[in-house]
């Protein structure tokens, strides 16, 4: 039973919750009032992880939720829920993709979407840079980085990890 | 190796290092399946997006049922979300009862710290390579502005930006 009810309130969310990212959120502060599955403490903690650790908040969420509820499976069966509707949905999307993606209808909607996909683009680089470029130092940090990125064109993750190392390092 | 085996394992590896929502994967994308693979390009990542950002869902999960769809149909979209997810799910478990302690380590934080800095550099680098696959007449360069001046400034959903991409679309090429 309690799989079900797990399955069936993370369905939901992952049915309702359009724009992904923390539009999960307010669904989840729902479920504190409606569930004892986790409190509305630890949905405000699990923000803070979700900017620690890889992967969608959404899915740590209900990772987090489900493994508290009912351990290993609960946890899969919470975040199967989440993502169920999306995968069929996009499934369906993609089929007709693959049918009108040569059409001039859609390379004609692309052209002017595809402008609008930069700037969403650059609102989440803007909006991660309010969190993380608190100071003269880290901006320098930026600058350095993209500097190596652009011009040795190393594979993003290597970056990354030095990122890491360098973050420790110099207790940024 | 087998493609499934492979689709499996190129997401799982993007969703270990996805820092940042679902926009700071595009770098990893790019790497991993327009450069490495060449299972897609950049305009179809680009489309992807803006689909998956109007459709209901997670959109680093929607970009990746999407990019598995392409390569296998529907075992592949499954396998391929199922990659993305299974870093976040491993790690969420892993520590589900240390969380306390894990999010009080300095370390930790440092390194994040670290992390987010590089994702930011790697995302600008991004914007300049698809640019001019995106960008290349004043009507593109005049959505590109208003849509960037909405969602900074006066806060308008990035759905309400694409759709009213898609709208001018229609309306001004025909």
């Amino acid at each position: 039973m309690i799989y079900g009810l797990l399955f069936f309130e993370f369905f939901k969310i992952g049915l309702f919750a359009l724009g992904g990212g923390l539009v999960t959120v307010p669904f989840l502060f729902d479920l504190t009032t409606r569930y004892s599955w986790f409190t509305s403490e630890q949905l405000v903690n699990m923000i803070a992880v979700a900017e620690s650790s890889p992967g969608p908040i959404g899915v740590n969420m209900a990772t987090y939720a489900g493994f508290k509820v009912a351990g290993i499976s609960g946890a899969l069966t919470a975040t199967t829920g989440l993502v169920f509707p999306s995968v069929v949905i996009i499934i369906i999307i993609a089929a007709l993709l693959d049918k009108f993606k040569q059409t001039t209808f859609f390379q004609n909607l692309m052209f002017t979407i595809r402008p609008a996909v930069i700037a969403l683009i650059l609102n989440a680089g803007v909006e991660l840079g309010k969190l993380a470029l608190n100071g003269i130092e880290a901006i320098a940090f930026c600058a350095i980085f993209w500097g190596a990125i652009h011009f040795f064109k190393l594979h993003p993750i290597l970056y990354m990890i030095l990122g890491g190392i360098l973050g420790i390092a110099l207790k940024l | 190796m087998s493609i499934l085996w492979n689709l499996f394992a190129t997401f799982f590896k993007i969703g270990m290092f996805t820092f940042g929502g679902g926009y700071a994967m595009i770098p990893l994308l790019q790497a991993e399946l327009v450069g490495k693979k060449k299972w897609t390009t950049d305009e179809e990542i680009m489309d992807y997006y803006s689909i998956g950002q109007c459709t209901p869902g997670i959109i680093a999960v929607n970009v990746a049922t999407f990019i598995g769809y392409k390569i296998k149909g529907i075992v592949g979209a499954v396998t391929a979300t199922v990659g993305i997810v299974a870093p976040s799910v491993i790690i969420i478990i892993a520590l589900a009862n240390i969380i306390n302690i894990y999010m009080e380590n300095q370390y930790v934080a440092h390194a994040f710290a670290g992390i987010r800095i590089v994702v930011i550099a790697l995302i600008v680098d991004v914007i300049i390579g698809m640019w001019k696959k995106a960008v290349g007449s004043v009507l593109q360069g005049c959505i590109f502005v208003v849509s960037l001046l909405g969602l900074i400034w006066l806060g308008v959903s990035p759905v309400a930006v694409v759709l009213t991409a898609a709208v001018i679309g229609l309306a001004v090429r025909r």
